[in-house]
């Protein structure tokens, strides 16, 4: 079986945000990169499904020329290849992201038979790449998975509702959205590592679209402003915590 | 103008989220309307609520149905659902959609990024805009005025059926959820083990609450996913949270926003939580979390 996982390259931004000049984008000078959590369980995913049954997985992304690191950290993982849509690196609308991976899905040679994303990115947090792709390719689609398996051709999938899961099955090719918790994405070895460097990376530079939905600038939300009220230092502070407990009504 | 909310409802009980949705689009147009499935849920202050005859939840359906009303704006939840369904409905109508939005004023929107540790100003270009309402930005108000319901039959394509809920599996394991509990007490890298964690789980259980854990937690290996706070764990909203050893990344913060009041427990008064919680004891974990159990046990006796 064929599988294409769509990643995406987003900042580890740590504890505090902070904006650049134009407060169009995080500053992220002294930042490190990583794939986005719920893409980089759909990697996984992909990996264990292919290790299973047989087949390749491929990982395609969209993003600046460092987003080469992102698809590297996939492929130790195990995909085979990578397919890197290259841009400036500016912010791209959702349609146009969506546009862009649909055209560079149909010149596979070999068409996927199934297509995973994560549910949401971890910084634009669009909800509608996954879903918009399905719809331009004409396949069915599940969002949300946190449970998936091949059985007969089809996929059965768990989407979490509360304290419930809800059960779909659908024929491939399919489009899956997952979320993070679904698999504990494994630590690559260091021949894992030495292999990815050797893979294929294809670039490809795709036309993009003035965005529907276009970013005007960040800001950064206003925090509570205070700090908090030190109670102590130590084992010596948990009378102080217990009074506080007793106070809130908790104790 | 007319916005069409789309309203989630458990028995016809409009869900807390559908009704802030409700109160973001009467403040965004001065004419509204509804669209809900399953059944007729309990919904005031809209001109038409519109029932679609759809059995069961099928993603693609439901937005062919609120498709189908050929809407201009269209308002959800920012919830699982509410995300999903208008994905499909912008992707079927041509739609612009923002997911999470905070404020909206014609074509200029704010909406949330990182799970709100930061906001995008933005504008929507289309003849048919989207909008989910982030959680909780929207104080409810009610609005009074019985709507005319009117039940509709859409015309579903057959690919519109494909993906649908077959079964529902209960998972729930009987005892208090993450999401729901009164107090938390969670985990971070400073626990510094699986085992660091069984003095967490005394406190949580002395004070009627659960245990929770950050994604660094997660991805040793320490703690389930089902335990993890965060941007993409749980969202909690507790009446008091205690972060041990958690140092306050935006992942985690995006998680607990919810907390009421916040108690930290960090070995560094530096750390980024200190900004965010209301309490501090600087220190240990390990040694701090036994000596307050300790306490407990004394005052109670």
């Amino acid at each position: 079986m064929n599988v294409l996982v769509c990643v995406k390259r987003v900042p580890l931004t740590g504890g505090k945000m902070v904006l650049t000049a134009d407060e169009r984008a995080i500053e992220t000078r002294h930042l490190g990169f990583t794939i986005s959590p719920h893409e980089e369980c759909g990697v996984e995913e992909a990996v264990r499904i292919v290790e299973a049954g047989g087949g390749s997985v491929t990982v395609l992304t969209l993003g600046p020329p460092e987003a080469e690191e992102q698809l590297r950290d996939a492929m130790a993982l195990g995909a085979e290849r990578a397919v890197l849509l290259e841009t400036d690196g500016s912010d791209w609308d959702p349609e146009a992201t969506a546009a862009a991976l649909v055209e560079a899905i149909r010149a596979e040679e070999a068409q996927p038979d199934l297509i995973v994303f994560g549910n949401e990115s971890a910084d634009s947090g669009g909800f509608q790449v996954g879903i918009r792709v399905a719809h331009a390719l004409g396949r069915p689609i599940v969002t949300g998975v946190k449970a998936l398996a091949v059985e007969d051709g089809a996929l059965r999938a768990e989407q979490e509702v509360g304290s419930a899961r809800d059960v779909y099955r659908v024929p491939l090719p399919a489009v899956v959205t997952v979320k993070e918790g679904i698999n504990l994405p494994r630590y690559p070895s260091v021949p894992a590592k030495l292999r990815a460097r050797r893979k294929p990376v294809e670039r490809r530079t795709p036309a993009g679209a003035a965005p529907r939905l276009e970013m005007v600038r960040l800001v950064v939300p206003e925090g509570r402003g205070k700090q908090a009220e030190v109670l102590g230092e130590g084992p010596g502070a948990a009378p102080a915590v217990v009074e506080l407990l007793q106070k809130l009504g908790i104790a | 103008m007319t916005a069409l909310v789309f309203v989630e409802h458990v028995g016809g009980v409009v869900d807390e989220l559908s009704l802030q949705a409700l109160t973001f689009a009467r403040g965004y147009d001065d004419d509204v309307e509804a669209v809900a499935f399953g059944g007729t849920p309990a919904v005031t202050g809209v001109g038409t609520l519109h029932v679609a005859e759809i059995d069961g939840y099928a993603p693609q359906a439901w937005a062919r149905a609120i498709a189908s009303l050929a809407p201009t704006t269209v308002v959800a939840a920012g919830t699982d659902r509410g995300n999903e369904v208008l994905a499909h409905a912008a992707a079927m109508t041509g739609g612009v959609f923002a997911a999470n939005v905070v404020r909206a004023d014609g074509d200029a929107v704010t909406r949330q990024r990182w799970g709100g540790s930061l906001l995008e100003e933005a504008r929507l270009h289309g003849d048919v805009k989207l909008m989910t309402v982030a959680p909780h930005a929207v104080a409810i108000e009610e609005a009074a005025g019985e709507p005319a319901v009117q039940p509709f039959a859409p015309e579903l394509e057959e690919a519109d059926l494909v993906a649908r809920v077959v079964e529902r599996v209960d998972t729930s394991t009987g005892g208090l959820s993450l999401a729901e509990a009164p107090v938390v007490v969670s985990g971070g890298r400073g626990v510094g083990s699986a085992e660091g964690f069984a003095s967490l789980e005394e406190l949580a259980g002395m004070l009627g609450g659960v245990v929770g854990c950050s994604r660094a937690v997660t991805m040793a290996g320490w703690r389930p996913h089902t335990d993890q706070v965060g941007q993409t764990g749980t969202k909690i909203s507790p009446d008091l949270y205690i972060p041990c050893g958690i140092s306050g990344a935006t992942q985690h913060m995006a998680g607990c926003k919810g907390a009421k009041k916040l108690l930290a427990i960090n070995s560094d008064p530096e750390a980024p939580i200190m900004a965010t919680a209301d309490y501090a004891v600087i220190g240990d974990v390990l040694e701090i979390v036994p000596a307050i159990t300790a306490e407990l046990r004394r005052v109670r006796a």
